[in-house]
């Protein structure tokens, strides 16, 4: 079982995310469930959200307290909670920035977790860039789909189009496309933005 | 030989009338056609105004509507003394379900006629006081900001009378109910509370809004059928006198309603979609003494320890309500 | 048809697919999704005839609802905690009369404190109310559930609340074998009341019972639940026969036939508790999990075989009888009445309080070597609790409760799991 949390907050999209993860694995022919920490949705607070992936019948209904993979919409939680409580030791992290982790006060972490896991995506940019909006959402399952190879883009893509349509979807394809690119490109250079 | 009109204020319910009109325009109650909804045999006491009430409205509803009539009763003296298990007095589909919920149970029930296609039957709710201005109003206030298609229908006897005359959001200022007695300074009801529901449900802005008594048979029924022709959530308050919680004589009944109206202590009108359109004049202007008097629940009001200026703000009050709703006629009387 | 679709939005379908022509709505979280998914389908002319009523009220919901059984319309509603309990004399008053409405809670805690997260009190509150209550372990036993419940509920002419765990299984994204109209169609027959609203044939519903007959009325409700004892069994079997799946029934034991251990419970924790099962039954732990589905009527003889083999049970509830215990367990201490063993009561996941494998797996272990009280408290805070006691022995006005210990534990919203 792969488990996977996200963290952002209210307006971010951080709910979608999971159960367009979700949907993403169940295209794949997988087990898959999502689900919100059930907090009272006010924007711009703190939310986070779960998703399990596995190949059998996904039973288990407690929170995701050891993640194999963190997404962070917002590194600005990154001062206010532990978002890494509990992530595995060699756990992906995906963080929505544009900056490196060093310039964000996570270069000691950095140093030790292993390198491939990490990735750093300007996904609010890129959200703008092609949907108009600064929602990171979909452009940060494009990079993760590239920063794990859990899901590919195609099931993402089928994901966008389950949950949007016309130009929305458009747009969140294309943001998906080059998040998922961009990450590509910065594992193949080995180092993370 | 001076001509001399006649006026049938004696009797006040046109009785008389009936028999000097043509048979299609008597009244549903004197033919021999009427539906008889509320059957005879039921216990309600000698006098009682809200049996008086309900059986003039539900036989002008049945007859309006052909017979096609479901009522949701909320619980009171009328759901108890119709519905002796396991007899009952109702000659229409019934329902009883709880005290504070006959609106909304009635919005069931339209709805269920709506998605069946049956919007021939038509849907009636009634309450008492208690039922209507305290426990059900929020079921009622959401039935009237929807404009379900229901009439409600409020037998208003200013008490819980059902419980043993306890006070109501509807019980006048002064009168002894059992939780308002005539002690200390302030005896009886409190001055300053209390609430209008006929005019709350005009704020609604509701198709029609209409009040009547028991002494205005022709009246009462004409609103029933006014109401009957239209659509929507319909509100008609009917003042109906409890000679038990009151304490007037079972056959001042009639006289209670009319000395109430021609006091200006109980205006009768009605409203479209939240405006007046009509009022009903006092004929013969009388002091409120005269519709005090024969109620024990005044008596503290009157006798030794009388209470003059108790009566000078029951008075005021009827005068308010003839300015403000125009209750005289021209000539002011 | 398979589908990545949330609890909530999965049950609106199931409920949709029943043709149901009253609904009923008022907000509460968490059973929102439900009848915000039904009223879009109504509005877009997805599901007609059907008539969507907002209301003022959990209170008049149900009104509504007993308006709209009565007169002959198939009826659904839905709402959680502090909803239920606000239209409780209405749903007494439903069974009261026998009207067949099926309701969905998502169950929730009931305030105060305030809290919007998933425990057993509400529904449980409303035992003795008259309305049969089955509890889904899953979002596809959750849509299931409901489309078992209208057949159960018309042919009884009884009302039935569908129970599923508030944002645990309502907001939960996961795959749902979503009913073909056909097969619903086949499985469930069109309303036909017992009893009707109709000038036609003017009937009195709701006349005032006094003694001499209150009691035969009040025995007959009972006598429906416990031919709705026959009837959940045979109806899960028709389920199966037409969508092939197992669905419902009263019980569902998981690993018991040589289990010494059997843990009781109820809703979705069933699968985490599966799951610690599966883990000890790896490490040699003869212990297996009883599953609860109908609450009411209590399966009482199901039950009992079901523990006949073992020599402990551990019921684990969501649920407090405040001054008692256990609500649950007490039901299934009657079960076995006389049998001699030896049951436990652990109270867990009080307002959404999480239930992790790792306080599940020391609990069932210690239930195994009988070294529980007989009431359990998991994962309670007592360094909490005792500091709060030791503030009302040192200061009269000790001030309010729930605020002192928020303000012990630090606790702030971010925190998560």
């Amino acid at each position: 079982m792969f488990q996977i949390r996200i963290h952002g907050r209210g307006g971010q999209g951080v709910v979608t995310a999971t159960e367009m993860l979700s949907i993403a694995a169940f295209e794949e022919g997988r087990h898959a469930q999502a689900f919100p920490s059930f907090g009272s949705e006010r924007t711009g607070a703190p939310v986070v959200a779960f998703c399990r992936i596995d190949d059998k019948e996904i039973r288990l209904r407690e929170p995701i307290m050891q993640p194999d993979a963190l997404i962070i919409q917002d590194p600005t939680l990154l001062h206010q909670i532990d978002v890494f409580a509990g992530l595995k030791p060699e756990g992906y992290v995906l963080i929505n920035t544009s900056h490196s982790f060093e310039d964000i006060g996570l270069g000691e972490f950095a140093a030790t977790h292993k390198a491939s896991h990490l990735a750093a995506l300007p996904a609010t940019e890129i959200g703008l860039k092609h949907i108009g909006r600064p929602i990171p959402n979909v452009p940060l399952l494009g990079g993760f789909a590239a920063l794990s190879g859990l899901i590919k883009l195609e099931s993402v893509v089928l994901a966008i189009n389950e949950k949007f349509s016309g130009k929305v979807a458009e747009g969140n394809v294309a943001a998906a496309t080059e998040a998922y690119e961009r990450v590509r490109a910065q594992m193949k250079g080995g180092a993370h933005a | 030989m001076s001509f001399q009109p006649v006026k049938f204020y004696q009797t006040g319910t046109f009785t008389v009338g009936n028999r000097l009109l043509a048979p299609d325009e008597r009244s549903v109650q004197a033919g021999q056609q009427r539906s008889n909804a509320i059957n005879s045999g039921h216990r309600a006491c000698q006098g009682c105004g809200e049996a008086l009430g309900a059986r003039y409205a539900i036989d002008a509803a049945m007859a309006a509507s052909g017979g096609k009539l479901i009522a949701a009763n909320a619980t009171g003296c009328l759901e108890v003394f119709s519905t002796p298990y396991p007899e009952s007095s109702w000659q229409l589909p019934w329902i009883h379900s709880l005290f504070g919920n006959a609106a909304a149970v009635a919005t069931g029930i339209a709805a269920a006629l709506k998605v069946k296609g049956k919007q021939d039957v038509r849907v009636v709710a009634q309450g008492g006081d208690g039922g209507t201005t305290d426990i059900g109003f929020g079921c009622l206030s959401g039935m009237f900001e929807r404009n379900d298609d229901v009439l409600y229908i409020c037998y208003d006897n200013q008490g819980y009378m059902n419980t043993g005359v306890q006070r109501s959001s509807a019980t006048p200022p002064a009168a002894r109910t059992a939780t308002t007695m005539p002690l200390g300074p302030e005896p009886g009801n409190v001055f300053g509370q209390g609430k209008n529901v006929p005019e709350i449900a005009m704020a609604h802005g509701i198709p029609y809004v209409a009040t009547a008594t028991v002494a205005d048979l022709r009246d009462l029924e004409y609103k029933v059928n006014k109401a009957m022709s239209l659509h929507g959530a319909r509100y008609l308050h009917v003042f109906v006198p409890c000679p038990l919680g009151w304490g007037t004589a079972s056959h001042d009944t009639i006289r209670m309603a009319r000395l109430a109206k021609e006091t200006g202590m109980f205006p009768v009108f009605e409203a479209e979609q939240g405006e007046v359109t009509s009022v009903l004049k006092i004929r013969h202007r009388l002091p409120v003494e005269e519709y005090l008097k024969p109620q024990r629940r005044f008596a503290h009001l009157f006798g030794k320890n009388a209470h003059p200026e108790i009566i000078e703000r029951l008075q005021a009050i009827a005068d308010r309500n003839i300015r403000k709703y125009g209750l005289l006629d021209e000539e002011g009387k | 048809m398979l589908k990545q679709t949330e609890g909530s939005h999965a049950v609106a379908e199931a409920v949709a697919l029943c043709r149901p022509e009253v609904i009923c709505a008022y907000p509460i979280s968490p059973q929102t999704h439900i009848v915000e998914a039904l009223g879009q389908m109504v509005k877009s002319g997805e599901l007609t005839p059907c008539e969507f009523i907002n209301v003022e009220s959990e209170f008049a919901a149900m009104s509504v609802a007993i308006g709209s059984s009565a007169a002959g319309a198939r009826t659904y509603t839905a709402t959680a905690s502090q909803g239920l309990l606000f239209m409780a004399e209405a749903v007494y008053n439903a069974s009261g009369l026998g009207l067949p409405i099926v309701m969905t809670v998502a169950n929730r805690a009931i305030g105060a404190p305030i809290n919007i997260w998933n425990d057993h009190s509400d529904s449980l509150s409303q035992r003795d109310s008259g309305w049969m209550q089955l509890f889904a372990e899953t979002n596809q036993e959750a849509v299931d559930l409901h489309i078992q419940a209208f057949r159960l509920a018309e042919e009884l002419s009884m009302p039935i609340m569908v129970c599923m765990d508030g944002f645990i299984l309502t907001h939960a994204f996961e795959r749902i074998d979503i009913p073909e109209p056909a097969q619903v169609d086949v499985y469930l027959p069109a309303f036909e009341p017992r009893q009707m609203l109709d000038p036609a044939e003017p009937v009195s519903i709701g006349a005032m019972v006094g003694p001499e007959a209150f009691m035969e009325v009040r025995y007959l409700a009972h006598a429906k639940q416990m031919q709705a004892l026959e009837l959940i069994p045979q109806y899960a079997g028709e389920f199966k026969q037409v969508f092939g799946r197992d669905s419902g029934g009263l019980v569902r034991p998981y690993r018991i036939e040589d289990a010494d251990t059997v843990i009781i419970a109820m809703g979705s924790v069933l699968g985490t508790i599966k799951d610690v099962v599966d883990e000890m039954r790896a490490e040699g732990h003869k212990i297996g999990v009883l599953g609860i589905i109908s609450y009411r009527p209590f399966p009482l003889q199901a039950v009992r075989a079901a523990l006949a083999n073992c020599k402990r049970f551990l019921v684990l509830e969501k649920s407090l009888a405040v001054g008692m215990g256990g609500i649950l367990a007490t039901d299934v201490r009657m079960a076995v009445t006389g049998s001699g063993l030896k049951g436990f009561t652990a109270i867990a996941g009080l307002g959404g309080r999480p239930i992790p494998k790792a306080s599940l797996h020391p609990l069932f272990c210690r239930a195994e070597q009988e070294d529980l009280p007989p009431v359990t408290f998991v994962d309670l805070d007592e360094a909490a609790v005792n500091k709060q006691l030791e503030r009302e022995r040192l200061n009269r006005r000790s001030g309010p409760i729930a605020e002192n210990i928020l303000h012990d534990k630090g606790v702030i919203s971010a925190k998560f799991g």
